[in-house]
């Protein structure tokens, strides 16, 4: 089925688009905006908005493979984001990893059969002051311990 | 006594919103340039001011600001360099949810200097609390006239954009976040031409750090020179450092530009977690070579870390300990290099392929001596022929870990484990 936006995400892509000197720099909000809706962006997203922006959908595929943050297939509602980078692995990252992964029940780059989480191992999240750390959603948690992961799982999962 | 200006309203209760930011001096110093200063007077200050810029370069800001094209046919646009990336670094969060008027005060200031009606912030992805809370921040200042039509009855139009990345390290370089900005994917362009000429939309474009913009209220509040007075020779002001990894007390910490990195450490940072030893610190960000326990007597400013080997780049310190596996370290930066090169140069997308490789063979106990000289070889490889910065950064650690820490890799290769406290490697790396 073709993928529309729903009408206040319509409203609001209203209000972005004359805000950017050409369609195409609204790309990436949008796509944003897209996959808060959709969870993923599929081909038929992914040509909804090449249509909506005026681009060949090349260059909208260009876009969503390029950057890590937008999913390419169907994923679990909530990304878990565990940091992997040099300060995390210091002060124990692999060893929260490890301990997210069993947990779940799931590998890196997998989601958990219920929908509710996916699992990403990523480069510095830029709060290394709270190593080791990790995102849930849209918020960063740490220095985490396992007691600590327990306790965001399962608010996580409420 | 160290003098706070970048920091001053970290700790005050609700530091970032507008009614705090007014109640302790702020938009005084935007008000007084806008209504008092011509804007050829505010790039003079911050040549004199010696600020430069804090996004890993150093170069000095009055100077990118004057190569602007004299005669102005195009519209000129400030593009704000929020996307903080480079490992062990993050003051620019600290200024956005703590002080983010702060930021826009800066904002105002330098687009008034440069001629620019519109500034696109451009931030990472992941920050959305950052996001949300500079956002906030906007609004207020549009709501009290401080952004938008006419600011302080002076005629002076700006219009300010928060624009969301979607996770890649490389469009914190600036070219590729223009690129990105546009809605492509984040290659970085050649140069020349430089952004100041040919930028934005085709248009020049002024591209600076979140924490270089910060600094501008103080400039204009003190004058440049009363700045430059405030660090140390050529390197004006303070600078959040953010330190990280072994020590007791991680965080950012505001300090005089040119402090010894021995202080950093044990003075401010309270030294090493439960009273071990220091064995390495890596000074800037993941490209800088890492300097061992004996060499951290060095000022932290762009000169001294120099000559010194390594660099300041942005500031983000990463402290470890005797425990630590200097091959695992160096694991961890090449799998990040080879993870976030953009693969449009081949020197640049197959050595970092390859040297990750050979870092993950080493570590796994299959290394081989001619491991080691392969590694150190990199620069002569990689560095030079490629569009951006990224692969000469990429170069430095390999040419560093395996030189300064040479027995412990040769002992990792003879005898297949690493030498400190863990005696083998019980995860794969992917
Ligand atoms: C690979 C690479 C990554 C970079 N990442 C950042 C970054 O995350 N934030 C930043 O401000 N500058 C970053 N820079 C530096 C920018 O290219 C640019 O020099 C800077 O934003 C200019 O602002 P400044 O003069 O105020 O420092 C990066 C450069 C390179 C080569
Ligand atoms: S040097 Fe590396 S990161 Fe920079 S443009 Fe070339 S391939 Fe991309
Ligand atoms: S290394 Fe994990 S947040 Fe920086």
């Amino acid at each position: 089925m073709a993928f529309t936006f729903t009408p206040s995400n319509q409203k609001k892509i209203n209000e972005i688009l004359p805000r950017y000197e050409t369609k195409q720099a609204a790309l990436l909000p949008i796509l944003h905006l897209a996959q808060e809706q959709h969870g993923y962006l599929s081909p038929d997203v992914e040509e909804a908005v090449a249509s909506l922006l005026g681009l060949p959908v090349v260059k909208v595929r260009e876009v969503t493979s390029f950057y890590t943050l937008y999913e390419k297939k169907p994923c679990g509602k909530t990304p878990i984001r565990v940091c992997r980078n040099l300060s995390c692995t210091l002060l124990g990252g692999r060893e929260i990893l490890e301990y997210v992964r069993q947990k779940l029940g799931i590998d890196v780059g997998e989601s958990t059969p219920d929908g509710r989480f996916r699992l990403d191992s990523v480069e510095c999240l830029c709060a290394c002051e709270m190593a080791p750390m990790m995102q849930v959603g849209d918020d960063y948690y740490g220095p985490l311990t396992k007691e600590k992961v327990d306790q965001i799982l399962k608010e996580g999962r409420k | 006594m160290n003098e706070l200006i970048l920091s001053k309203r970290f700790n005050l209760k609700e530091s970032h919103k507008l009614q705090t930011y007014l109640s302790t001096g702020g938009y005084r110093s935007a008000e007084r340039a806008l209504k008092t200063m011509k804007p050829e007077a505010i790039v003079e200050e911050v040549k004199v001011s010696n600020l430069r810029g804090f996004g890993g370069a150093g170069f000095s800001t009055g100077m990118k600001w004057s190569f602007l094209p004299k005669e102005r046919k195009k519209p000129v646009y400030l593009v704000v360099n929020a996307d903080e990336g480079e490992p062990g670094t993050f003051k620019d969060r600290y200024i956005m949810e703590k002080d983010p008027h702060l930021l826009i005060e800066g904002i105002l200031i330098t687009s008034f200097a440069i001629g620019s009606h519109k500034a696109y912030v451009y931030i990472r992805g992941e920050y959305v609390k950052s996001y949300r809370i500079l956002q906030g921040a906007v609004d207020e200042a549009y709501a009290k006239g401080y952004l938008g039509k006419n600011i302080f009855g002076t005629g002076f139009d700006l219009e300010v954009m928060l624009h969301m990345g979607a996770g890649a390290y490389i469009c914190g370089e600036e070219t590729a976040l223009l690129e990105s900005l546009e809605g492509k994917k984040g290659f970085p362009r050649l140069k020349p031409p430089f952004p100041a000429i040919i930028g934005l939309f085709g248009c020049p474009t002024i591209i600076n750090n979140v924490e270089t913009l910060s600094c501008l209220p103080t400039i204009i509040e003190r004058g440049g020179k009363a700045f430059a007075d405030l660090g140390c020779e050529k390197n004006g002001g303070t600078h959040l450092y953010s330190l990280s990894g072994h020590v007791e007390r991680p965080g950012v910490y505001e300090l005089r530009m040119g402090t010894p990195l021995r202080d950093l450490i044990y003075k401010y940072g309270g030294g090493i977690r439960g009273g071990k030893q220091l064995k390495a610190v890596v000074p800037g960000g993941m490209s800088a070579a890492v300097l061992k326990a004996n060499e951290i007597d060095v000022g932290l400013d762009y000169e001294s870390l120099k000559k010194a080997g390594t660099m300041l780049g942005s500031a983000g310190i990463i402290v470890m300990d005797e425990t630590t596996c200097m091959v695992e370290a160096l694991l961890v930066t090449a799998r990040f290099f080879a993870h976030e090169s953009c693969g449009q140069c081949s020197p640049c997308r197959e050595g970092t392929g390859w040297y990750y490789k050979v870092v993950q063979r080493i570590y796994e106990g299959k290394g081989r001596m001619q491991d080691l000289e392969t590694l150190m070889s990199i620069p002569v490889n990689m560095g030079g022929n490629t569009i951006c910065a990224f692969a000469d950064g990429a170069a430095m650690p390999f040419s560093s870990y395996p030189v300064k820490f040479r027995e412990e890799f040769e002992q990792h290769i003879r005898e297949g484990k690493c030498n400190p406290t863990k005696e083998n490697h019980a995860y794969a790396y992917h």
